[in-house]
């Protein structure tokens, strides 16, 4: 709709909202990420302390350990904010939906021998538990974070980690022809199975720490820095060499995702470690107290599906960790000594 | 390569199935660890829930379906928003008066908009049950949108108009403010089964209809086709959460008799907070918007004692009756929008928006809606106003008012039964007595007196000295106080307050379209 006026006689008042400029430094045009994300939490004035917790505010920047000068550092190279999130993540299910189509329409799966489904049953179904758990993990540092630059970042996180629990409900229903009997198996093997103990308990173990910075690192760091690259590189040939090509189809979508969040993951990792040298022990030592609970876990898992070869995986998976923590400027041995 | 159809096909799944296959079973019980150390906060309140599985998942709606969904709804609504830009629509609305409806919802409702969000992810972590953690959840990032989108929305009003710069600063510090942001607090620091009845059912169930027809219609009787928009958009997901709220309700009084009273007491309570809070909509209603929708009274009668009254009706079979104080709040409709705007004519230069006397028009308008009200008790004082104004003497009240300590209003409401004389009610509390609007307000003080004793009040605030900008030094000379707190809210003086006609906004809008101040 056209409008009659002056437009030369318009001034413009200003750029963006005092909270951004304030931010950013000056008064310039700002992009949605950042009208999306600066000022949004409260800071200040609470009312009243909660009843759940009197001995801190209701938002409190003591409800981890480490210290940030500034939380809204913690910024998400992906620049999502809702409109964005919703569209990329709509936008690559549409692709994941035509393999999963082409899986069910030829029955690709749910047509392999029996021993086959079982097999994968066991070796994937059951992570949908892990997932719901990283769901919960998540959920945590989106309630009790502070600063909406990491808080909304973990919010899509926990509905990413929803979405990946369905999306391997999924991959069951297409293993069971939609009875749903390979969820109520691969339940039985999370609570029950002694392959699948270990990922439970750390799971578990994690729902009960409240530090939520230290769920961010337990979870998004450390479990699926060590489990992601097992999948990939790993499990899923090994699952597809045995039983032919198709579950590939389905499981291409979780490293395609792990890729992307990684570089979330380690943007937030980078800045906190950078901020202070207390920082970097704390985080290190997260490092390599979860490292050694999820290798535990990880041992007897890798052992089931891969053999004797399972130990090497988990091995390599380690150094890649590693590798990658390194480069976001942590030394393990620091934190150990 | 052509190969063959698969021989058996796979069993076909109604929606519901899928959702149930895909979602319900993903929760356990742990054995590592105590369930209640994994799940602390879901018993405290002394809600008894025996078995979670009774949950109806009011929306099954998966993750895939969620993401397509929302995300061509944000495809369409930001398509919309920049057009909205490109082609200057802030100037479309009537006038300029309109804008300072927009000024009280980017800092007074957005802000909840993002409190909602972080408050469904606590309660979505907390709840024990695996469907009412998702349920929650998919309420907190709905939430979410709800604050980015107005932020990205209204961002092309604030280029052009003042007052609606730093709607979080301000939502933070400032007097009038105090009120939603307490509101939602109170809720938040609530257990999560408090926070779901407060926010899903008494807000978004009964009492949403009463914020958010008045601004999306209000928005589209005034030209401002981008609130409309994001108004409407947010409608679909709103219907969800209406939904929610009707769910917790019933899964909670289906559970167990002993919670019944639980409920009754924080239908009542959060009836009157949620009450309280909409008397800043009912003044947007019947003097905010040039053009009117309806008059607060006709909203109240059809959105809460014709809907609200069938609703209470329904769940009478679970032992719940009619919140308290409905009656009063009925009683009420004919003056509480002219009470509140007499606060704000007061207070403008206090506030973050403008005020003004209604034009003659306007003043029938209200005359034909509020027969009994109007022309007996509150046309004389605007008329005074006015004839003050025309002399040059714009009145504004430079003292500071006493607030209700529960809904921390300033204490301008009059006695239910005689709108001719102020309510005072007032307890006694470890040695101190305590300040409030009504009846309502004091009873939800007297059942948690150590929660409201904490309330940050912000006149009380200002008078302690703890409302001035750091490094600002109280005993140099010539310090003003009232001027040195306005800056501490962050304003911009002279343009974020006072009355319209002598506002800047009043000035750049009839320079800028050449159209009137006041629209006729
Ligand atoms: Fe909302
Ligand atoms: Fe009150």
């Amino acid at each position: 709709m056209q409008i009659d006026i002056k437009t030369q006689a318009v001034t413009q008042l200003r750029q963006t909202f005092s909270h951004v400029a304030r931010y950013l430094g000056n008064d310039k045009p700002a992009s949605r990420y950042q009208e999306a994300t600066y000022g949004l939490q409260a800071e200040t004035n609470f009312h009243y302390r909660p009843l759940w917790q009197p001995e801190l505010e209701l938002y409190d920047k003591r409800r981890t350990q480490l210290v940030m000068k500034d939380w809204y550092v913690l910024r998400d190279p992906r620049q999502f904010y809702y409109g964005t999130y919703t569209i990329t993540r709509a936008r690559q299910q549409e692709s994941m939906e035509k393999n999963i189509d082409f899986v069910e329409r030829r029955g690709l799966l749910r047509n392999l021998a029996p021993a086959a489904v079982e097999a994968l049953v066991l070796a994937l179904v059951p992570l949908r538990h892990l997932e719901w758990g990283a769901n919960t993990h998540n959920c945590h540092v989106t309630a009790y974070g502070w600063g909406t630059a990491l808080t909304q970042a973990t919010m899509f996180h926990t509905m990413d980690r929803l979405g990946l629990a369905q999306h391997l409900s999924r991959l069951g229903l297409l293993l069971d022809g939609n009875t749903g009997e390979s969820l109520a198996q691969a339940k039985a093997l999370w609570l029950n199975h002694p392959a699948w103990q270990g990922l439970r308990r750390v799971t578990e173990k994690m729902l009960v720490t409240q530090d939520c910075m230290e769920v961010f690192f337990a979870q998004n760091l450390v479990l699926d820095g060590l489990l992601y690259p097992l999948l990939q590189n790993h499990i899923e040939p090994h699952c597809a060499a045995e039983h032919g090509p198709a579950i590939s189809l389905l499981m291409d979508f979780l490293p395609q995702w792990f890729d992307e969040t990684s570089r979330w993951v380690d943007a937030v990792t980078k800045a906190c470690v950078a901020e202070s040298a207390a920082n970097h022990d704390l985080v290190a030592g997260w490092l390599a107290q979860w490292g050694a609970l999820v290798n535990d876990a990880l041992e007897p898992y890798a052992g089931m599906v891969l053999g004797e070869k399972g130990p090497q995986a988990v091995k390599a998976v380690e150094a890649i960790l590693e590798a990658r923590v390194g480069k976001l400027g942590i030394t393990l041995d620091r934190a150990v000594a | 390569m052509n190969m063959p159809a698969a021989p058996n096909g796979p069993k076909k799944l109604s929606l519901k199935e899928n959702y149930a296959l895909l979602t319900r079973g993903l929760g356990w019980d742990t054995s590592y660890e105590d369930m209640d150390k994994a799940f602390p906060l879901d018993k405290f309140e002394g809600i008894r829930i025996h078995d979670w599985e009774k949950w109806e998942d009011p929306f099954r709606l998966t993750m895939d379906a969620y993401w397509k969904y929302q995300g061509e709804k944000e495809r369409k609504l930001y398509a919309i928003v920049d057009a909205f830009q490109q082609n200057n629509g802030q100037f479309n609305v009537v006038d300029a008066r309109y804008i300072n409806t927009l000024k009280l919802f980017l800092t007074g409702v957005s802000p909840l908009e993002y409190a909602a969000h972080r408050g469904f992810a606590m309660a979505g972590r907390n709840f024990r049950g695996t469907s009412a953690r998702i349920a929650c959840q998919m309420q907190a990032i709905d939430e979410l949108r709800h604050a980015q989108t107005q932020a990205h929305t209204i961002s092309q009003y604030n280029k052009f108009f003042n007052g609606l710069h730093d709607p979080g600063h301000m939502h933070d510090r400032v007097w009038y403010l105090s009120v939603p942001k307490s509101y939602f607090e109170d809720a938040m620091t609530a257990g999560p089964f408090e926070f779901v009845t407060a926010i899903s059912f008494s807000f978004e169930y009964v009492l949403t209809n009463l914020l958010f027809m008045p601004f999306m219609s209000g928005a589209a009787y005034n030209g401002d086709m981008a609130t409309v928009t994001f108004g409407f958009s947010a409608q679909s997901d709103e219907s969800r959460h209406m939904t929610l709220g009707l769910e917790v309700v019933k899964f909670i009084l289906e559970q167990d008799p002993a919670n019944i009273p639980i409920v009754q007491r924080w239908l009542d309570k959060w009836f009157w907070r949620g009450y309280r809070l909409l008397g800043l909509v009912s003044m947007m209603m019947d003097y905010m918007l040039p053009r009117r929708v309806m008059s607060w009274a006709e909203a109240w009668e059809m959105y809460f004692e014709q809907n609200g009254g069938a609703l209470f009706n329904d769940l009478a079979r679970y032992g719940i009756r009619m919140p308290k104080y409905h009656d009063v709040a009925s009683m009420e409709k004919h003056r509480l929008s002219h009470e509140v705007w007499g606060i704000f004519y007061n207070y403008t230069h206090a506030a973050a928006f403008h005020t003004w006397v209604p034009e003659q028009a306007e003043m029938e308008w209200l005359a034909s809606k509020y027969p009994e009200t109007f022309d007996r008790l509150y046309r004389p004082r605007l008329e005074y106003w006015r004839a003050q104004q025309e002399q040059g003497k714009r009145f504004y009240n430079p003292t500071l008012p006493m607030l209700c300590q529960t809904c921390q209003i300033p204490m301008g409401f009059t006695e239910p039964d005689d709108p001719t004389k102020i309510c005072y009610r007032e307890s006694d509390y470890r040695d101190n007595k305590f300040h409030f609007c009504s009846d309502g307000c004091k009873d939800i003080f007297d059942n948690e007196p150590e929660k409201y004793v904490q309330s940050w009040l912000p006149v009380h605030q200002i008078y302690q000295g703890n409302c001035f900008r750091p490094g600002v030094d109280p005993t140099a000379p010539g310090f003003d106080p009232l001027a040195e707190v306005l800056l501490y809210y962050g304003y911009h003086v002279g343009e974020d307050g006072g009355e319209y006609l002598d506002s800047p906004d009043r000035r750049n809008w009839e320079q800028w379209t050449g159209k009137p101040a006041v629209a006729t």
